[in-house]
């Protein structure tokens, strides 16, 4: 490569990153305007105001938005942890067990994937209204597996096909017993995957709106997107885009630790399962 | 590709013993891999029948007494009402505006990924995952505040540009506001089919492109004729994906202009009718047209564009 072309994607590496981080750039800076600052037609604060944080911790509008956040990662972990643990079991099966039916869960799977949302929302509404889910944890808990289970599915297949399942075998013959071979041998060789799987599930699972939005009417078990989504300011005259914005800031920041931590096993992650040569 | 396919009559050994062993493999295969298996058709084929069921009533939550079997009217109803037909239109207008924008702009994200330096890799790969994890509502919220009259910059940034004044109201009229909604899903959902599409790329044969270049081909040859040619499976995964999940498009119009201005999308709809109007029937009707036409899709692609999904599924 040239001096020339190297700096050519230089360049556009750091549009790339322009590209990336600007909208997220932008939502940090009017959460930290004051209230008297956000009509200032500026991408920054006139002067750093915590204002807004203060309103939805401890002030008008942590009522609402302390129990969302409280909602959002109870319902998003458990969720996550039952689609992991039975996407476990699946995926062993397909990638190491000979059976009929395999390509018909990972058909199924990817039909569920891309199933429209809104049409279970439905009818489940109205389910939920007459068994008595509606409004719970557990009722956005099982629509959730909608979401999280098809992409575990796949996700956790691709990876377990790439374990040497023979290494087992190999520990048995120098004399571990089959329970010292799993945990020895083939825990520590799937772990990474159940692990991303995790993180993408939790992705997935974190970024719902309308399963929130239609299925909880209290605080009991509404999530931070659908919170967001309601959210219309303490008073008529006050415009809600500050405490929104700290809010919104807020709930970006698990998401973001967790990229800067896995970016390498996520890209994996999300193209194992869907591009495989 | 490795194939692991095999029939099972092929490789029936002979004796009972080897025929137990694969009947008790079958078992065990069903047993780990059935619960997983049955919960996604409890949540997703359960519900859709009763949706279907549902829009055949005449029913609405506030009058449960006044149930009635009317048919396939609902559908009749909505299919002759322009209300359908605008949001058809507006989703589809929303899915091929984004998908055709992302696909170039994703693309031109995965060469720069695939030519960056080794040192400067994982910050790209960094900052690509960011728009993919950050909330959609989280997303809207951010574009729509940067284009709001009451705490945007747009306007005074860019009041250089015809027909952009310090009053300019992006959310006044239908294009203006499809534009920021088309905008804030680009953004958003751009990175994951430039990570596809990277995958794709890696996959391409370096000899090819070694060959082509000794024969003297430019660089807008060797895309056109080498690379893209060779990655097509991936591209057109990339595509599917993408155009179903844009037809779904729902949380950035609700938190953007809550379907004002002729904006509704066929997933607004369908939210509309149930939650807000409570009207079971209708949005029932509705939800089962959504799901159909998403089925309609991911049959057109994969007969018509010959969508190789075997690839996908790792076969």
């Amino acid at each position: 490569m040239s001096t020339r072309e190297k700096v050519l994607w230089i360049v556009a590496g750091i549009a790339i990153v322009i590209y990336a981080l600007f909208p997220v750039g932008w939502i940090v800076s009017l959460s930290l305007k004051s209230s008297d600052d956000i009509a200032n037609g500026q991408f920054l604060p006139t002067a750093l105001s915590w204002e807004n944080y203060q309103t939805i911790l401890v002030g008008d509008a942590a009522e609402l938005f302390l129990p969302a956040l409280r909602n959002s990662f109870g319902i998003v972990l458990i969720a996550t942890f039952i689609a992991c643990v039975l996407s476990m079991f699946a995926a062993y099966a397909i990638a190491r067990l000979d059976f009929r039916g395999k390509r018909l869960i990972l058909s199924t799977a990817l039909a569920v994937a891309i199933f429209p949302v809104i049409s279970i929302v439905t009818p489940l509404f109205n389910l939920w209204r007459q068994i008595g889910l509606y409004d719970t944890w557990p009722g956005l808990i099982i629509p959730y597996l909608s979401l999280t289970l098809p992409l575990s599915i796949w996700t956790m297949s691709a990876f377990f096909r790439e374990i040497p399942w023979e290494m087992e075998q190999a520990a048995q013959v120098d004399g571990a017993t089959t329970w010292q071979a799993f945990r020895k041998v083939i825990v520590p060789l799937a772990a990474p995957g159940v692990f991303t799987t995790a993180i993408i599930a939790f992705f997935i699972a974190w970024n719902d709106f309308a399963y929130g939005i239609s299925l909880t009417s209290t605080s009991a078990s509404r999530p931070v997107p659908a919170a967001l989504g309601l959210f219309s300011g303490a008073s008529q005259f006050e415009s809600p885009n500050g405490p929104i914005a700290a809010a919104a800031v807020i709930v970006t920041i698990p998401v973001v630790v967790l990229v800067l931590i896995f970016q390498r096993r996520i890209v994996a992650g999300l193209t194992n399962g869907a591009v495989k040569g | 590709m490795t194939t692991t396919e095999v029939k099972p009559d092929t490789t029936a050994p002979a004796g009972a013993a080897a025929s137990d062993r694969s009947r008790s493999e079958q078992r065990l295969g069903w047993m780990l891999a059935g619960p997983a298996f049955v919960i996604m058709l409890l949540v997703t084929a359960y519900p859709i029948a009763q949706a279907v069921y549902y829009s055949l009533f005449d029913y609405r939550l506030t009058d449960p007494e006044n149930i009635s079997f009317v048919g396939l009217n609902n559908y009749a109803v909505i299919l002759t009402d322009q209300i359908w037909w605008i949001s058809f239109g507006v989703t589809a207008f929303i899915t091929i505006v984004t998908v055709a924008v992302e696909l170039v702009l994703g693309f031109a994200l995965a060469l720069v990924m695939m030519n960056a330096l080794k040192a400067i890799r994982p910050v790209l790969r960094a900052a690509i995952l960011i728009p993919y994890a950050v909330i959609t509502v989280v997303s809207a919220f951010a574009w729509q505040y940067a284009f709001s009259l009451d705490s945007g910059f747009v306007n005074s940034w860019f009041d250089w540009v015809p027909g952009v004044a310090a009053d300019t109201d992006w959310f006044g009229g239908t294009w203006d506001s499809l534009f920021v909604i088309c905008l804030a899903e680009i953004w958003k959902t751009t990175p994951f089919i430039s990570l596809l599409l990277l995958a794709g790329l890696a996959q391409v044969p370096d000899v090819l492109q070694e060959a082509a270049r000794v024969d003297g081909a430019t660089w807008w040859q060797r895309m056109w004729k080498v690379t893209i040619p060779n990655m097509k499976a991936a591209i057109m995964v990339a595509l599917l994906f993408r155009t179903l999940d844009a037809f779904r498009v729902f949380d950035t119009v609700f938190v953007m202009t809550n379907g004002a201005n002729s904006t509704e999308t066929v997933s607004f709809l369908a939210f509309r009718q149930t939650i807000s109007r409570v009207e079971i029937g209708l949005g029932s009707a509705v939800s089962v047209l959504l799901f159909l036409s998403v089925v309609i899709i991911s049959v057109g692609f994969i007969k018509g564009f010959k969508v190789d999904l075997s690839q996908a599924r790792g076969e």
